[in-house]
């Protein structure tokens, strides 16, 4: 069990005289760092301050303002809180800043998100490409001043419907009929786009075998259309034989513009679209919304929605596992049996969602201040029933079947290995990084809602391989029942709202880094307010998307058999990873 | 299928016989076949796809409509269950997996995205519905729809099977038996190889 070792938030100012300066906007926490100490101030706070894990790094546009932000988010992986900082750079092309894939790997990807959405090029990065846009793509979208086709008004309501309801279709004001521009005097025929061939060139980047025999190496995409992929996710690989030599993910299918939407939209007016993130998962998506909301309005929960809200997360988690093991064990060739002994148990979860908020699986249930309305009479007697009585029965007869498995061992065990430092560098977060024998969860290393009050485990497995991330989920739900258990008993009455229900909710300036332990790990929601009805920036820390760094590096070396098995492994969701 | 289903070319049939002999149209068995064995392609997008593996899971059990066998292959489908919103970078893979799938297919756009954009309509990277690019038999709508919903609008596939005819099928009749649809290429925006008239002529004007 991790505990936190400090309580006080790291002053880098003494550490650093002279480099650093605290952030002076009102409502700001962070740091601001000089650009060109940018490498230094990293590596000595990871060497010397144990500072080693990489949350999360985003961009931040201030148009009018001359400034575009790099915003860096640190913390211990033995517990406490992060350290925030940021770099300030001149909004004039090129833009550009050292790159910290070198002491954090864990960064790549994250780089290439900012490089491809805000236009700031990261020096020394190894592969900086677009991600989510293609490469011949018009613009940096997420830039304040970049406006897509459809676009109507900064913000939303938009005046043209409110309040008199009013609308119009919006393909009816494109030409193209479509959300389509192009720039001026665009010639469609005059030259043609590639945009496989920046893929191809950084994936010959590899080692050559020197040793054996001459052969050729061959280039195989698996997906984006791949019943092994999760949805719309595609891995190209090179392979010698049917050894992986080269992998890089190729992401951006689902690529929903979450963030540019965000910003548009009111701060509750996001609450439905968060749930549409990891759609296994809404409720955590929720409550990791909720809390960096509530943080920057200083508002409290009431103590009966405190324990909702703890219940429906921890729901979420079995019904995200539950499905996490079914889908891996699909990959593993089972076709669909274990799938459907998981999802028979989701299904039931899945009936409390439904009778709590409504809906499934886009639950939308949590608002500033509480949650949306109270329990409907007798799901408590359910939650009871299902938890104390069938729940873990039907867990443990779903292990028995699974684990034991001769074809699961030996697919499994010492395969596709994530050691517990690179687990580290490569910033892995969730199942995967506790997997690889780093005993860290939000839930205890920096404790939100009221998980301090609930005895659980932080569950740990040593070796790091596909087994021991099938297992450390079985483990994970047998915690999250006992969280439930408790729960469930504990839950007073009273109401679920601690403020007025409204639509517009009042967010003083300032930003917020929050971050919850959803069910594939760190989801941490970075928030810039600036005193009007829709937030300046919505950055979500998303853990699939962090975890697949280090997904390449775990195949590598292994058959492409393996690949798929991994990536099940790791337990990704394309509308978090794409966003 | 119902006995009264077979039996209603017009011919009686003795009392006697009705246990042993069926008339019927080659159009309603050969139809009967084919709406009872629908292949839908192994193909989920974003959120709707869960809800799809929930209904070919047992407690929806799609099987019960024959629909169990998903393909992961387009060459082996007939149904395209589009399940999730469709993106830029998404649409030309959608499009050849479309122009893949041999005739006679069917495509059910599957939840407020894949239908007409959904909540995410106004980003740059969504397409405002499927049918923008590949025609649509169905619309399921919902965000996402639930799998009952996803039942009812395969049974109006079913439905929509049932009424054609292979003397009117456009797969039976002379000249090209595929309607290839041409893949959209990705520029500074996505262009479609449809409209690059308008295209051209919108580009010189600006």
């Amino acid at each position: 069990m991790t505990t936190p070792t400090t309580t006080s938030t790291f002053d880098l100012g003494t550490s650093f005289p002279g480099k650093v300066s605290p952030d002076p906007r009102p409502g700001y926490s962070g740091w601001i760092v000089n650009k060109d100490d940018l490498v230094a101030l990293a590596t000595a706070l990871r060497d010397e301050h144990g500072f080693d894990y990489l949350s999360s790094v985003t961009g931040v546009d201030y148009f009018p303002d001359n400034i575009l932000e790099v915003v860096y988010n640190l913390y211990k992986t033995t517990g406490g809180p992060g350290l925030l900082f940021k770099v300030q750079l001149p909004r004039q092309d090129p833009v550009e800043v050292a790159s910290l894939v070198g002491i954090f790997p864990g960064a790549e990807l994250q780089e290439r998100e900012i490089w491809d959405l805000y236009g700031i090029r990261f020096t020394g990065h190894p592969d900086l490409r677009r991600i989510f846009m293609w490469e011949s793509f018009d613009g940096h979208p997420l830039r304040k001043d970049w406006h897509e086709a459809y676009f109507e008004d900064e913000a939303k309501p938009f005046k043209s419907r409110w309040p008199e309801g009013k609308f119009s279709l919006a393909e009816a004001k494109n030409i193209y009929e479509d959300n389509i521009a192009y720039p001026a005097g665009f010639d469609p025929e005059a030259q043609s786009y590639d945009s496989e061939k920046a893929l191809y060139e950084s994936l010959k980047v590899y080692q050559k075998d020197e040793i054996g025999l001459d052969t050729d190496h061959i280039v195989v995409n698996l997906g984006p259309q791949h019943p092994s992929t999760h949805g719309v996710f595609r891995i190209a690989v090179v392979l010698d034989g049917e050894t992986i030599v080269s992998l890089k993910p190729v992401m951006g299918y689902l690529h929903r513009n979450h963030e540019k939407i965000g910003e548009r939209n009111t701060f509750l007016m996001n609450m439905p679209y968060t749930d549409r993130l990891d759609y296994l998962s809404s409720m955590s998506n929720n409550f990791g919304y909720a809390l960096a909301v509530e943080k920057l309005m200083n508002v409290q929960p009431t103590e009966r929605a405190e324990y909702i809200r703890v219940m429906m997360a921890e729901m979420t988690r079995i019904a995200n596992h539950l499905m996490a093991i079914g889908a891996l064990l699909n990959d593993l060739g089972t076709y669909f049996t274990p799938m459907l002994y998981a999802l028979e148990e989701r299904e039931l979860l899945l009936d409390i969602f439904e009778a709590v908020s409504g809906s499934r699986m886009m639950c939308n249930y949590f608002r500033f201040g509480g949650v949306a309305r109270d329990l409907p009479e007798g799901v408590l007697e359910k939650i009871k029933d299902l938890f104390f009585e069938r729940l873990p029965r039907q867990i443990d007869e779903i292990d028995r079947f699974l684990t034991e498995n001769e074809i699961i061992r030996s697919r499994g065990i010492g395969q596709g290995v994530l050691t517990a430092a690179d687990a580290i560098r490569f910033s892995a977060a969730g199942p995967l990084l506790r997997a690889s024998g780093i005993p860290y969860d939000v839930r205890r290393a920096e404790p939100y809602g009221i998980y301090d009050r609930f005895e659980f485990d932080v569950c740990v497995r040593q070796n790091g391989d596909i087994y021991d991330r099938l297992m450390i989920r079985f483990d994970e739900i047998r915690q999250s029942m006992r969280i439930v258990q408790q729960a469930v008993k504990q839950i007073p009455v009273g109401p679920v709202l601690s403020v007025k229900p409204a639509y517009q909710v009042r967010v003083p300036a300032g930003e917020v880094y929050s971050r919850v332990e959803g069910p594939k790990g760190e989801l941490g929601f970075y928030l810039i307010s600036n005193g009007k009805p829709n937030p300046w920036r919505y950055h979500v820390r998303a853990p699939s998307f962090i975890n697949l760094t280090a997904f390449g590096p775990m195949c590598v070396g292994h058959k492409v058999a393996d690949v798929v098995a991994v990536l099940g492994s790791i337990d990704i969701v394309l509308g978090e990873v794409d966003r | 299928m119902e006995q009264s289903e077979f039996n209603s070319p017009g011919y009686s049939i003795p009392p006697e016989m009705q246990a042993q002999v069926s008339i019927t149209t080659l159009d309603r068995i050969y139809n009967w076949g084919r709406r009872a064995s629908v292949w839908p392609l192994m193909f989920g997008l974003a959120c709707c796809a869960i809800e799809m593996i929930c209904t070919a899971a047992s407690r929806y059990d799609l099987a019960r409509f024959g629909m169990e066998i998903m393909r992961p292959s387009p060459r082996q489908s007939d149904l395209m269950i589009v399940s999730g919103t469709v993106t830029k970078k998404m649409v030309p893979t959608i499009v050849r997996l479309y122009n893949q799938m041999p005739e006679p297919k069917y495509v059910l756009a599957m939840g407020a995205c894949a239908s007409g954009g959904g909540p995410f309509k106004e980003g740059y990277n969504v397409i405002s519905g499927v049918d923008k690019y590949i025609p649509v038999d169905v619309y399921v709508p919902g965000c996402p729809p639930t799998p009952q919903a996803l039942l009812n609008g395969l049974i109006k596939i079913q439905e929509k099977i049932s009424g054609e005819s292979i003397k009117k099928a456009r797969w039976y009749q002379k000249g090209p038996d595929q309607a290839e649809i041409a893949i959209p290429m990705l520029g500074p925006d996505l262009i479609d190889p449809r409209k690059i008239d308008l295209i051209k002529t919108n580009g010189n004007k600006a």
